[in-house]
């Protein structure tokens, strides 16, 4: 027998093909996917599905439908904060703003909106700033589950003390509380916050540009790609913004082993903040 | 137990951390021949300064990671606040934000078992202090896959909660004296 340790382990060479699956069936790709992450997600997904193997998983994947949005949401799920990591809202807010400020009108793009956390925290601090008026916003997402949570705006009770702290730790010139109602242990956002906003199916992975934007905040979503797929979205940002645009990456993301490195500059290089150079 | 040389270490600890870590990673030799990946469990909310804090006192290199950072020998990273670390198969190291792992992130248990997975029996993974079981199931992986699975002696723990439930869940893990941690690893690495 050949030395079966030297060739590729049998629950990578089910992931890869379960991958591919998924991209040939229904035209998800995950292929380019941080493989560490997608491994342990599909190993919470078989054991709170009772399916014993990623090749069993496969089976109900490609002849049943209803597994598709399930595994979806195994593969796509991301838990985030309002305002999470303050000091990236208060460097937006006191540093980036008044450079939007000289704009008639402004684009903003939250890539990988998930619940809409980000998107909130946003918006709120636009309106703070006097700038929602003027401002759209395009929240985008593979997942129509999330756009979905994102677009009803509703979260748990008990997150808001959090959600509040954080808001005040950026810098907030409101109270949060001015922006929910809470009912039955969940809170509701204010419709208000969401006439400026066009939620959308878009993936990084597979999809094109699709406007110039002034401000590109996509946190905490390309630690979940491969090195190439890191490139491929990076690229898309760089395209989306003109000379002078601002891209905000998560506290530990950064543009320094990125072949586009050198269409940006720091802005504010501890909060992640990067300006668009020209070429 | 492995026959193979290690490629990288792997490290958890919990309340007691920093008295430990300060007896083992200066100990180390600047040219400290495989990476080591630490979670140590600190509060979200805080910028870590462990990184600096250790750089200061040791020879091999220390850093907090940030994402799609390469391995590299005579290193040492450490996991930043309110991330999982992993290591992907091609030893790079990556990042999630994904929910907590027995209240903690980063945690212990999803270092464990990615490395476990990324470098199989070549591995050593060592439980310290600590008040939780955070840990355990990482340990018991890198055991499964062949590698070196190595706990401080609770008696010698600041809090012996996290070595006792890694010992209980890997009963044939080494147990070592905290002071004799730093020598066995710069012997099984370099035999």
């Amino acid at each position: 027998m050949s030395d079966l340790s030297a060739l590729e382990k049998v629950e990578d060479i089910e992931i890869r093909l379960l991958l591919e699956a998924l991209y040939s069936r229904y035209h998800y790709d995950f292929r380019g996917y941080a493989m560490a992450s997608v491994k342990r997600r599909l190993r919470q997904a078989l054991e709170q599905l009772h399916i014993s193997t990623i090749s069993g998983l496969q089976e109900r994947l490609l002849h049943d439908r209803d597994m598709l949005p399930q595994l979806l949401g195994y593969l796509t799920v991301q838990v985030s904060e309002m305002f999470r990591d303050p000091d990236y809202f208060r460097a937006i807010r006191e540093q980036v703003i008044p450079h939007l400020r000289t704009y008639p009108s402004l684009k903003v793009w939250v890539a990988g909106c998930s619940h809409g956390e980000e998107l909130y925290s946003l918006v709120i601090l636009f309106r703070e700033e006097g700038l929602e008026d003027r401002t759209l916003f395009y929240a985008t997402d593979i997942s129509q589950e999330a756009l979905q949570i994102a677009e009803a705006g509703v979260y748990p009770l008990d997150r808001m003390q959090l959600f509040t702290e954080n808001h005040r730790k950026s810098g907030g010139k409101s109270s949060l509380s001015d922006y929910y109602q809470a009912a039955y242990g969940r809170v509701s956002f204010d419709r208000t916050l969401r006439r400026n906003v066009v939620f959308s199916d878009h993936s990084l992975v597979t999809d094109a540009v699709f406007g110039e934007m002034n401000l590109v905040s996509c946190r905490n979503v390309l630690i979940y790609f491969d090195r190439t797929l890191q490139d491929r979205a990076l690229g898309l940002f760089k395209d989306s913004l003109p000379r002078k645009g601002f891209l905000g990456l998560g506290a530990k993301e950064s543009i320094r082993f990125s072949d586009h490195a050198g269409a940006f500059r720091d802005f504010v290089r501890e909060e992640k903040i990067y300006q668009r150079i020209g070429e | 137990m492995s026959d193979l040389r290690p490629q990288a270490v792997v490290i958890g600890a919990s309340a007691g951390a920093l008295e430990a870590l300060t007896i083992i990673l200066p100990a180390l030799l600047a040219d400290f021949p495989v990476p080591i990946m630490l979670v140590v469990h600190i509060p979200g909310d805080k910028r870590s300064v462990l990184a600096e804090l250790f750089q200061a006192k040791c020879r091999i290199r220390v850093m907090e990671v940030e994402d799609k950072e390469p391995l590299v020998g005579g290193t040492a990273y450490f996991a930043p606040p309110n991330y999982h670390l992993l290591v992907e198969g091609n030893r790079t190291l990556s990042l999630s934000s994904d929910e907590p792992v027995m209240f903690s992130r980063p945690s212990i248990d999803v270092l464990f078992e990615s490395a476990a997975d990324a470098f199989g029996a070549a591995l050593v993974g060592i439980v310290l202090t600590g008040a939780n079981h955070d840990g355990a199931r990482g340990l018991r992986a890198i055991s499964d896959a062949g590698g070196h699975a190595v706990v401080q002696d609770p008696a010698t723990a600041f809090a012996a909660a996290m070595p006792e439930g890694a010992i209980a869940r890997c009963p044939d893990a080494r147990v070592l004296p905290l002071d004799a941690i730093a020598a066995y690893l710069q012997k099984v690495v370099c035999a």
